[in-house]
């Protein structure tokens, strides 16, 4: 408790605490939207940094993967030549842009476990109250989390190197064009007989061997905003915490293992055709196809227009539910906790 | 009120801090909130009474957009929150029931998270948080993370938080619950210095009887109705009580004691 005394002494300090309207309209102006912005991605790193377990964790599950699973299959699972691979390799290397894909998805699915929390706790309401434009806020939110993937995405690729798995040097960066339009399309998706690789531009010598850590950047942020988004939108479908087991069974893992993550989408197509058109139906395969062909310093045209369009319908569906008068939310009772 | 919010709201000295007019709201089939008018004028202390379940904290979602009000009209300074929400909101300070600081981070980094959250960064951030912990006795805890903080320093921090962007309504529901009665004296007493000093209008629910003073406006919500707005003396006089519970006992014609049912 404060003496009554400190109290008189305080509220002197506020002699001046009404705000001017001049005060009030630069703060909304672009140098407002700026102070914002940096203030919810500063806050999501802050707290990533305060979580050690979740940044152990978050590294430990891809490695996991890369120094068990993929050791023992690398002798029973062979990897043709396919693009963006110009020889044979080693399942460690082929397996790892879908590593970097699975700390995307998980890190999207964390985030909206922690915002259903902020939701039932009602913290989330700080956030809301804010007078920016609510699609900006979580717009922002979104971008914040992806910071935090890619910290944890490049701990888990500095963790590679030393395992000896590393992007090759690159001598220039290539649009890699080719699609295969599934059977069931028919002739209303056209198919393309050979794959188009048309020529960007070329690397400085000097970055050339790390330049694949350099050209994942956008791929791994696009990828990270098409998770985050739907991971937004799940957490505005979800009513509890406790609900949130079932979104691990029925998005985390189909995502994850119905995907070219794990395997090249031909060997799926051999095993199981069904499960092939599947794989080529999951938003994750596209995610993990950029991230792998970004790594080779080549964009892959396909996976990059798929990524970008499944981002614009996910985020719309967030800020629809997430509107206080149109979304999901607001029919159950209020986005920032129970009323 | 219609023509102030839609041609841009007349920000002189009488504008009320909020005009909650004919407002009411749903949940699917079940109404919550029915035609709720009330007036909180600048420096005006007003204390909205009701049981749990009487559309408080449904009222104070509505007033800071948490969900959209579809009937009757919210206007805090003359804007609209509907369709003018980012002029309103700026003029809003709120403590929530629930605690909504980040326990993990220290106190300046969660006043500057709101700062920023309102638009302010870098010094300015810095600044006004190191006024606003001046104005609640705490600024020698700034680095201090919020899990060192007692439950009564932590609602004083919300109140820092709350004042940061200099508001001209303050919200707070339940801001004393769970608090000692030492720790609830020094909130009172420095929302109530707020209000004497700096006229900001303040909107305070409770269910604490000992919190309504004389001087205070009360306005008494009943399952989603109000049933009486207007200050303590009439209340007493108009029931021929002598004390705040006896008075809101006969207005709703409840036999429970607001703090019991709470």
């Amino acid at each position: 408790m404060i003496s009554s005394q400190t109290v008189t002494a305080a509220s002197d300090v506020a002699a001046s605490y009404r705000g001017s309207d001049d005060d009030a309209r630069r703060r909304l102006g672009l140098a407002g939207y700026l102070a914002c912005f940096k203030g919810i991605v500063w806050r999501e790193i802050l707290r990533y940094l305060h979580q050690r377990e979740r940044f152990l964790s978050a590294l430990v599950r891809p490695l996991i993967w890369l120094f068990i699973f993929a050791a023992g299959f690398r002798q029973t699972l062979g990897i043709s030549i396919i693009p963006p691979y110009e020889t044979y390799v080693l399942y460690e290397e082929f397996i790892a842009p879908g590593l970097i894909a699975m700390i995307l998805l998980f890190n999207a699915m964390q985030s909206s476990l922690s915002m259903v929390y902020d939701r039932e706790t009602g913290t989330m309401r700080t956030l809301l109250v804010s007078p920016f434009p609510r699609s900006f806020l979580l717009l922002s939110k979104l971008l914040g989390g992806v910071s935090v993937a890619l910290i944890q995405a490049y701990a888990f690729m500095l963790v590679a190197w030393f395992w000896g798995i590393s992007p090759p040097p690159i001598t220039e960066v290539k649009l890699f064009t080719f699609y295969d339009a599934p059977s069931w399309a028919g002739s209303a998706i056209p198919t393309m007989t050979d794959p188009i690789v048309t020529s960007l531009f070329s690397v400085p010598a000097l970055i050339q061997p790390f330049a694949g850590y350099i050209t994942v950047i956008p791929a791994i942020i696009l990828a990270g905003l098409m998770l985050g988004s739907l991971a937004l939108f799940i957490s505005s479908v979800i009513k509890q915490l406790e609900n949130f087991a079932g979104v691990m069974n029925f998005v985390i893992f189909p995502m994850f293992f119905a995907s070219s993550a794990l395997y090249p989408l031909w060997r799926i197509r051999e095993a199981s055709p069904m499960l092939f058109e599947i794989c080529r139906l999951n938003p994750f395969t596209y995610a993990t196809e950029l991230i792998r062909f970004a790594l080779y310093g080549q964009v892959d045209t396909v996976s990059l227009a798929l990524v970008i369009g499944c981002t614009i319908v996910f985020l719309a569906a967030a800020v629809f539910a997430y509107n206080p008068s149109k979304g999901l939310i607001a029919r159950r009772g209020g986005p920032g906790g129970s009323a | 009120m219609t023509t102030m919010a839609s041609t841009g709201p007349a920000d002189t000295d009488r504008t009320p801090a909020l005009v909650v007019s004919n407002v009411s709201h749903s949940f699917g089939e079940r109404k919550v909130l029915d035609r709720v008018s009330l007036t909180v004028e600048q420096g005006a202390f007003v204390v909205l009474l009701g049981l749990n379940g009487a559309g408080k904290s449904t009222l104070f979602s509505l007033v800071t957009r948490l969900y959209d009000n579809v009937s009757g009209e919210i206007t805090i300074r003359g804007f609209d929150v509907r369709r003018r929400p980012s002029q309103a909101l700026q003029r809003l300070g709120v403590v929530f029931q629930s605690r909504t600081l980040d326990i993990d981070l220290t106190l300046m980094q969660n006043l500057k998270y709101h700062a920023a959250l309102h638009g302010f960064s870098g010094r300015a951030a810095t600044a006004r948080g190191t006024q606003a912990l001046e104005l609640v006795g705490l600024p020698d805890r700034a680095n201090e993370k919020v899990r060192a903080l007692s439950g009564g320093q932590v609602r004083r921090v919300e109140i820092a938080r709350s004042m940061m962007h200099h508001p001209d309504l303050l919200l707070l529901d339940e801001a004393t619950v769970g608090l000692d009665l030492g720790s609830r004296e020094s909130v009172m007493k420095i929302v109530r210095d707020l209000v004497a000093k700096e006229r900001i209008g303040v909107l305070w629910a409770t269910h604490l009887m000992d919190e309504v003073l004389r001087t205070d406006q009360v306005v008494i919500l009943h399952k989603g109705v109000v049933l009486y707005n207007g200050p303590v003396p009439q209340l007493l006089t108009l029931t021929g009580m002598s004390s705040v519970r006896e008075a809101f006992r006969a207005v709703t014609g409840t036999q429970t004691t607001i703090e019991e049912a709470a």
